[in-house]
């Protein structure tokens, strides 16, 4: 047995992107599918953070959505903890979702306006019918302190705090069902960085006292950096490069992988030659043939206009490339 | 050392509200010296697009300039009627804004917006400007820039839109660019090739930039100097290497910490507690006071003004301040 809480296999989501039936009879056109998680696998060990990182509509948000359930897989497998879940329903399932939680990007939407927020911490825990009565205001006051709140609010309402305030909120919500593993999507985007920071450690102590797993998703290299164990990175819906956290950035393998290290600006002022970053991502719904990237890629030969790579192992993980296929491992 | 292009003095912006005036721009002053690259970082709230909107005569009413000049080349620009401030925006002052599409006008093609522009501000021919027009999307980098010039802006790509943005923004050559956020809106590998693309034009012109934004990392890479923005107060102004490295104000050294890097590991992030005031609640004297780990009697009291550092900087913080000589120590950490 492995020692992988998450294990996603050649995960696929399709969207049907058509138009409606009559105006496609009418200008006489095909149904429109966009492909935006395309043959995704990916483990996650207990214990760690995973992190995807992606630019904008490179699939992070529908692959964080099929890992809760909260979207069907066209294609593929999810496995928890040894248990299948693609496909399970009932109670089985019921007895799964408490063991994981989502946090989203925007702590605005995502907390009932007209909840007290002491409900909705407790709501988890309702759901699974985990505690009762006095027990359960309790736990949300503990909760409430943990995420570094005070008991006393969770009289009040989400409008009366602050961005990163509300997500530590939902930071709460999401434990209240002592989960073991954390699905973050975007947890910080919304929130200026002196805020991001409070949060950012918040949830590395709560890792280090609980011991969770965080799938963590973000479109910020730096801070996908500083919270995770290891790396996915997602073009156009495909996983083109898994490495161990800091070598993603000291050896990038894959060519998107070094053009994105090229592109980000950084703070730390390392006076660092960028090379210019050709073109701009293709639409998804006509993806460019054999590999996605060929129309930027520096590296690209006649070969990687017709198939896709495959994966191939490298020194810090593994890519999708076939200029990575030819070096000797 | 009066030559500056741009001068921003003691400017202050209010919002007459219900419940009273709100002052979201209070006592800020700046200079941008020709060619040069001034960045304005804050957080969000901080200030930043209503000090450019203040700048190029563009305040949304009820909000005013209730106090304070702004001059450009020494001429006042922030008491001109509306019809004088039109002929400096566009022909003395560009601007790029986080939403192409706020630039541009949908139902008129790129060159119709291009010429149209030119055409106002330089005693050319139609097809002068036409010529004037091509070789500048050709410039932003527009490819076949000859044949798309005749299309509509829902035609191009996001990143691409940008680039006949900055075309039309530098089209009547201004001496001065204004650009809020000009790539908040794009992809990351798109980012680099337009920020590229403002500085280098930008210089081969001699325009300066006043390059507004939150992301500090663009900010080291681009700007010459960085004011630092708090509250609608100027914390910190200075030359970007050292306020980045060595930053004065407690703000700013805390804002530095809180950003991971590409290169730098730190188990943890430095923490600044709290989150900045909103505009009816900023405290008395120094408005960072509540989250200040260094905060002091006076700075309940008393709101400190920038003071001179020497080598270009000021730091509005009374740590640095010589009557606090006698605690001076504690302020070179
Ligand atoms: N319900 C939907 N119907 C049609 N297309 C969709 C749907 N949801 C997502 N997509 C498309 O799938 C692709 C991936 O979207 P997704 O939201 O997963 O991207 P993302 O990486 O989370 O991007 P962002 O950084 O902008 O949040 C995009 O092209 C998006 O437009
Ligand atoms: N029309 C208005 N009425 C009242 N307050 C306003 C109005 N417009 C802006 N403000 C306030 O002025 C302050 C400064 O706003 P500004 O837009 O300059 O911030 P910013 O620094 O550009 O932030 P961001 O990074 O979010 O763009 C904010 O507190 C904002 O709420
Ligand atoms: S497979 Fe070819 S086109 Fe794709 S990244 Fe590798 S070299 Fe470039
Ligand atoms: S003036 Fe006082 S409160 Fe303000 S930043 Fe300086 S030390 Fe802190
Ligand atoms: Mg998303
Ligand atoms: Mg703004």
């Amino acid at each position: 047995m492995s020692d992988a809480l998450l294990k996603v296999e050649h995960l696929t989501r399709y969207f049907d992107v058509s138009k409606p039936w009559l105006n496609r009879v009418l200008e006489r056109e095909e149904k429109q599918f966009l492909t935006a998680v395309a043959d995704v696998s990916f483990e996650i060990k207990r214990g760690e953070t995973f992190a995807l990182v992606g630019e904008s509509g490179s699939g992070k948000s529908t692959i964080a959505k099929m890992v809760v359930g909260l979207l069907g897989a066209s294609e593929g497998v999810i496995d928890f903890d040894g248990h299948r879940m693609t496909g399970t329903a009932g109670a089985e399932m019921r007895a799964l979702r408490r063991r994981f939680q989502m946090i989203f990007q925007d702590p605005f939407a995502s907390l009932n306006p007209r909840w007290r927020v002491g409900d909705i911490i407790a709501e988890p825990i309702h759901t699974f019918g985990l505690m009762k009565g006095a027990e359960v205001s309790n736990r949300v006051g503990e909760l409430l302190d943990t995420v570094g709140l005070s008991a006393k609010d969770a009289e009040k309402f989400p409008h009366e705090f602050s961005g990163g305030q509300r997500q530590r909120i939902a930071i709460a919500r999401a434990l209240s069902s002592k989960p073991e593993f954390i699905v973050c999507d975007e947890p910080t985007s919304a929130l200026d960085v002196s805020v991001q920071a409070q949060i950012l450690n918040l949830m590395k102590d709560l890792q280090d006292e609980m011991g969770l797993t965080y799938l963590f998703i973000s479109h910020d290299l730096s801070v996908v950096r500083h919270m995770a164990n290891r790396i996915g990175v997602l073009y156009l819906g495909r996983l083109v490069e898994v490495a161990d956290g800091k070598r993603l950035f000291t050896e990038p393998q894959h060519p998107y992988t070094r053009m994105l290290l090229d592109a980000v600006p950084d703070l730390a002022l390392s006076g660092r030659r960028r090379k210019p970053v050709e073109g701009e991502i293709p639409n998804p719904i006509n993806p460019p043939s054999g590999c996605a990237f060929h129309p930027r890629c520096p590296l690209a030969m006649p070969r990687c206009k017709a198939e896709a790579p495959h994966r191939v192992d490298t020194a810090t993980g593994y890519a999708a490339c076939f200029a990575l296929e030819t070096q000797p491992a | 050392m009066t030559d500056a292009l741009l001068s921003v003095r003691n400017l202050r912006v209010e919002f007459p509200t219900r419940r009273g005036i709100l002052t979201a721009i209070d006592d800020v002053s700046f200079d941008i010296m020709p060619g040069e690259v001034l960045g304005v970082v804050g957080e969000s709230g901080a200030g930043k697009s209503l000090t450019g909107a203040a700048i190029i005569g563009l305040l949304e009413p009820p909000g005013r300039i209730a106090g304070g000049e702004i001059l450009l080349k020494g001429q006042r620009i922030d008491n001109l009627d509306p019809e004088a401030m039109r002929k400096i925006r566009g022909k003395r002052i560009g601007m790029v804004f986080q939403d192409p599409l706020t630039s541009l006008n949908p139902l008129y093609t790129v060159a119709q917006q291009l010429t149209e522009t030119i055409r106002t501000h330089m005693d050319v021919t139609e097809a002068e400007a036409r010529q004037r027009a091509i070789a500048l999307l050709d410039r932003v980098g527009i490819p076949a820039a000859a044949r798309r010039i005749d299309d509509y802006p829902h035609h191009f790509s996001g990143g691409m839109r940008q680039r006949v943005v900055i075309a039309l923004a530098l089209c009547a050559e201004p001496e001065l660019v204004i650009a809020d956020e000009p790539t908040t809106a794009l992809d990351v590998s798109v980012q680099s090739q337009i920020i590229d693309l403002i500085k280098e034009i930008c210089a081969e012109r001699g325009a300066a930039v006043m390059l507004i934004t939150h992301d500090m990392g663009v900010i080291a890479e681009t700007a010459d100097r960085v004011a630092v923005l708090y509250a609608g107060r100027l914390a910190e102004i200075g030359p970007v290497r050292e306020v980045i490295t060595a930053a004065e104000h407690p703000y700013t050294a805390g804002l530095m910490g809180s950003i991971p890097t590409l290169t730098q590991d730190n188990a943890r992030l430095v923490q600044i507690p709290g989150a900045m005031p909103r505009l009816n609640a900023i405290p008395q004297g120094c408005a960072f006071n509540p989250r200040c780990e260094r905060a002091f009697e006076r700075c309940f009291k008393d709101r400190p003004d920038p003071l001179d550092r020497g080598g270009g900087r000021k730091v509005a913080c009374w740590l640095y301040d010589a009557v606090n000589a006698g605690t001076k120590e504690t302020a070179d950490v």
